[in-house]
């Protein structure tokens, strides 16, 4: 019952429908080692078995239209946009869902077919209510892209006049308009079958059917995540993001506010997409300039939180080791969860609430950088915290969740005033007429403009725990991490593979370092000792860990596991540019390590800019007073029972 | 209700359990064999040879089998399950069981029609008997290693879980809709093992055939469409009921046996069937004509067809599990249209829209249920053309 999406996911949960399923032939002479050849519209291709007529297309350069079909997710096989004929069979048959077993021939574009999409193309804009002048996602719809590729020019059975469905607007993150839903249920498996959160079903049968939320309640009343992957997955507009940008275009326009952008490293290496360019092809200067045009006042890089975040997360580690290990407190919990994902913070809120002082109290970077830049840069800059406007950047819609958290307020004001996605940053660039690619580059300002490559791998899955053991292993062993890791490239801790393991002996231990002297005396008690460290990425990789966890498994026994709620880590956020794919995903991934790889300083505790901040402002060092109180936070025991 | 026959009906003629150990004397593959050799095809309506599928979950390598009997009876038109289920609940259960010893399964499941709630108890009383005799349980009838028991499991009134894949579905736990075909339940069925759905009737039948031989049961029927079926009649006729009759019957005949010589249309198949008018009543109920789960609705000739037609769309409007879009929105476009046709506003052209949209349902829908819901307008609006169009808001007052 092998069943593969591409992205590693374990689809145990799926329901079997929804799965691939192995096929058993018994091989024949068409189907010798294997390999079936299949005629698609007369041209011969060789493929395994299984393989479905869609796949097989594609390898002949054969395109076959799609709706419900997503790379990521499970064949759902309901649209049936991708019908096709095969010869002997009465009926037409979608390519997604169909494997190839036997030697077949197939039409793409017959008679039937032609006249079988067009009809469904017609009955879902009989049901889609909307212009397109006003849709977000005008000009990257599929379901617009289909009524252009198959020539309609008018409302055969005709086009809603009103709104059936009242638009749900009560999350801060994701904004549904089932009014656009053309119930291809992609959000329905990102969120049940990719993410195993489990928001969204369908309800009602027949012309009925509607993607409802338990019992239908306003999304910020139940317990969905934020993550955004169903946003990324939806064809078409019924699925947004909660867009600020005209409130942001209002502070810029504000002679009177101070308005400052803190950039995340996922949306520079996404952003690309959103101006024609392929994924992969970072523009973080480019970006810097158009920012600046826009009317920016200030262009920082959350990557020096990031950073900030490495040592407090860091030192808060050692203290819960140095408190269980050495003084024999019984009741600090371990391992320790990162909690610089809110889509994964919320995640365990609802439902490893158990589990929450588990959860490093050290705030994400982008809320370490608002109350950062409301108390110490407003002081520095001599301007008043309440004129400051802080925008966050992000490839995220979880965070803009994260900044309206009642508790997010430590520097007396809302740490961070607006989270902006890739591709709400994308339309406000496309507003000024401003074309990215093409902009001169330019760096971050000062004083947080410094930063790590450790920072900058934030955006893929492994990259917190590759920070955080680049900087874990100079301080306590005194050692360079190129002395035990090529080019400082933590390999073990990289990739996308759901779940990873990996153990870090610590054979010698050197002198403390003066940041942490305050804290702990010597290394000499973890000499000999194995760092067992995790990364999941995806909120189904996370549960697995979770449940093996509350087994008492392998993973009980870790210290430090990262957790993201997307799946590939923040560049697969969901903020970034639509569409998502393995491959783009994969793309930006490699973007964000080479740029690691061409920065200077690659270790967070290296950061000079960090350390400075710490010799001026968090005076009593990492997991001090000052820090605790604007840098950490506490979390809410959601439970996954709704009232 | 009981039986409505002029004779008895070959069931009560086959004595409970006795094919059990008919079956239990052959090997498993002679059992499948003569099943095979008997030519029948499933009494639900799809008309699949059920040699080939119990042979295909026979050979499945899979150690879980199940045998699932389909009795979410609910094409409307369709009560012979239910007199089945009343009076000869024991051949159902002896096709079952010699279904499970044919194709190794250890479990048998009955998913009863959510309003066949009333019949559990006494399907439940008759497992429970056949538990005590040794019928059910561990080494059936001394078989050393056959052991078989029946669970009763319930839906819940929809319509689509009548379809294979929905009813597994539903016996998952999960909402009642069609998967994806390939791969078929004989192959990955309930909980992803082979699984074998046999309509009540069809079983029943294998109790017969393996009683009274597979050679009795070709004897009847056409060569293509072999044995005895029983037919739920209904509608404009004088005697109604449930009758058995050969396969391979025409219309003409009957109509006559059921008091039905004046209809202007049969209605075969139920909802999802045919719709034959009198000019056709020369043709043959079979698989290889006009096929059918068993349910014939006669219509006299004052029925209005155009308001025939608009019943059974909206039952497909109502039953449509939702999934894709053929039919999903396709019966709802069909309906929107019959009653502009009602109310005379519908053009020739939007008429022939309508028709190449039931073309589109008939092929792309992912189901039977999808792929079979536009047939009555279809041939409705083939065969009595006169009824569709000149109609207006007067004239259906008038009716009214």
């Amino acid at each position: 019952m092998a069943s593969t999406t591409g992205s590693g996911v374990d689809l145990s949960r799926v329901p079997l429908s929804q799965r691939g399923h192995t096929i058993n032939v018994q091989e024949t002479e068409g189907t010798i080692g294997g390999l079936i050849t299949v005629e698609i519209d007369g041209q011969p291709v060789k493929v395994p078995l299984g393989t479905t007529i869609l796949e097989a297309a594609k390898r002949v350069g054969i395109r076959i239209p799609t709706l419900c079909y997503h790379e990521d997710l499970c064949v759902a096989g309901v649209c049936r946009i991708c019908v096709v004929e095969v010869e002997g069979q009465r009926t037409l048959q979608a390519s997604c869902a169909f494997p190839i077993t036997a030697p077949m021939k197939v039409f793409t574009h017959t008679r039937k077919v032609r006249q079988a999409r067009r009809h469904i193309i017609d009955l879902l804009l009989a049901n889609h209510y909307g212009e397109c002048y006003t849709c977000s996602r005008n000009n990257n719809c599929q379901l617009q892209a289909l009524a252009k590729e198959y020539g309609v020019d008018f409302f055969r059975f005709g086009h809603p006049e009103t709104p059936t469905y009242a638009e749900d607007r009560s999350s801060h993150s994701v904004f549904r308009d089932m009014n656009k839903c053309v119930l291809c249920r992609r959000c329905i498996r990102t969120c049940i079958d990719f993410q195993e959160v489990g928001v969204l079903e369908v309800e009602g049968r027949s012309a009925e059917s509607k993607v409802v939320t338990f019992m239908d309640k306003p999304l910020a009343e139940v317990v969905c995540i934020n993550c955004g992957q169903c946003i990324n997955r939806c064809p078409t507009g019924a699925l947004r993001a909660n867009d600020p940008t005209d409130d942001v275009w209002a502070a810029i326009d504000d002679p009177t506010k101070h308005v400052v952008i803190q950039t995340a490293p996922s949306p520079r290496a996404g952003i690309g997409e959103c101006f024609g360019l392929e994924p992969g092809q970072p523009l973080t200067f480019e970006m810097n300039t158009a920012l600046r045009l826009c009317g920016f006042d200030k262009v920082f890089d959350t990557n020096f939180t990031a950073d900030l975040t490495i040592i407090e997360e860091g030192t808060e580690l050692i203290l819960r080791l140095y408190k269980a290990l050495v003084q024999g407190d019984k009741n600090i919990a371990l391992p320790q969860f990162t909690s610089c994902s809110p889509g994964w913070v919320k995640y365990i809120e609802h439902f490893y609430p158990e589990y929450l002082p588990n959860l490093s109290s050290a705030k994400s970077p982008q809320q370490m950088f608002g109350a950062v830049i409301k108390t110490f840069y407003a002081k520095q800059m001599n301007i008043d915290p309440k004129d400051v406007v802080t925008v966050a950047l992000m490839p995220c819609s979880a965070k803009k969740f994260e900044c309206n958290r009642p508790e997010m307020c430590d520097s007396g004001y809302k740490d961070i005033d607006y989270g902006l996605t890739t591709r709400e940053l994308a339309k406000m660039i496309s507003e000024t007429g401003i074309d990215l690619p093409k902009l001169p580059k330019s760096d971050f300002d000062d004083p947080f403009g410094t930063a790590t490559g450790s920072g900058v791998i934030f955006g893929a899955t492994g990259g917190v725990m590759e920070a955080a053991l680049r900087t874990v292993i100079e301080m306590v062993c005194g050692i360079k991490v190129e002395d035990i890791f090529a080019h400082a490239d933590i390999i073990p801790v990289r990739g996308f593979e759901g779940v990873k393991y990996a153990e870090l002996p610590i054979t010698a231990v050197g002198p403390v370092p003066d940041i942490l002297k305050h804290l702990v005396p010597n290394w000499d008690w973890l000499k000999g000792a194995v760092v067992k460290v995790a990364v999941a990425h995806g909120t189904a990789n996370a549960k697995k860990v979770m449940d093996d966890i509350k087994r008492g498994g392998k993973f009980s026994e870790c210290h430090f596991i990262e957790f993201m709620a997307c799946p590939g880590g923040c560049i697969g956020g969901g903020g970034q540019p639509i569409p998502t794919s393995p491959a783009i995903r994969a793309a930006r991934a490699k973007a964000i390590y080479s740029e690691d790889a061409a920065y200077e300083i690659r270790k967070s505790h290296e950061n000079p800019a960090v350390l400075k901040l710490y010799g001026e402002f968090l005076t009593d060092g990492p997991c001090g007073h000052i820090s605790h109180k604007l840098l950490h936070t506490q979390y809410t025991p959601r439970g996954k029972y709704i009232e | 209700m009981s039986a409505t026959h002029v004779g008895p009906l070959t069931f009560a003629l086959v004595e409970p359990a006795k094919p059990i150990k008919a079956a239990l004397a052959l090997d498993r593959a002679s059992v499948i064999a003569a099943i095979s050799a008997s030519g029948i095809k499933g009494r639900g309506g799809a008309g699949f040879p059920t040699g080939v599928k119990w042979n295909l979950a026979a050979t499945a390598k899979d150690e879980h089998k199940f045998v699932v009997c389909n009795a979410d009876e609910g094409e409307p038109g369709t009560f012979k399950d239910r007199v089945i289920l009343t009076e000869y609940a024991d051949l159902v259960i002896d096709g079952m069981t010699i279904g499970g010893y044919a194709i190794g399964a250890a479990t048998g499941i009955i998913y009863l029609r959510g309003e066949y709630t009333y019949l559990r108890r006494q399907l439940e009383a008759i497992l429970a008997k056949r538990r005590e005799d040794g019928l059910l349980g561990k080494d059936v009838l001394g078989k050393k290693g056959f052991d078989f028991d029946i669970v009763i499991r319930m839906g819940s009134g929809a319509y689509i879980c009548g379809e294979e894949t929905a009813l597994i579905e539903s016996l998952e736990g999960y909402r009642g809709e069609p998967r994806n075909r390939p791969p078929y339940p004989v192959d990955t069925g309930f909980q992803g093992h082979a699984t074998v759905v046999n309509n009540v009737e069809t079983l029943a039948w294998i109790a017969c055939i393996v009683s009274k031989g597979a050679d009795w049961f070709k004897g009847v029927g056409t060569a293509k469409s072999t044995g005895l079926k029983l037919f739920s009649v209904s509608g404009d006729c004088t005697r109604p009921g449930v009758y058995e009759f050969p396969m391979g019957i025409t219309v003409t005949e009957l109509l006559k046996e059921v008091g039905g010589e004046n209809a202007k249309a049969v209605q075969i198949g139920g909802a999802s069937g045919h719709c034959v008018p009198a000019s056709e009543f020369g043709r043959t109920i079979a698989y290889e004509d006009i096929p059918t789960g068993g349910s014939i609705i006669v219509f006299g000739p004052g029925r209005d067809m155009l308001h025939v037609a608009k019943c059974f769309t909206e039952f497909f409007v109502e039953e449509s599990c939702g999934q894709c879009t053929p039919c999903r929105s396709g019966n709802l476009t069909l309906l929107e249209g019959i009653e502009s046709l009602q109310r005379g506003q519908c053009s020739m052209k939007y008429l022939q829209e309508l028709c190449s949209l039931g073309e589109t349902m008939q092929l792309a829908s992912k189901c039977g249920l999808g792929q079979s819901s536009a047939v009555a307008f279809l041939s409705i609006v083939k065969h009595f053309p006169d009824e569709l169009m000149g109609r207006g808001e007067t004239k259906l007052a008038g009716r009214a």
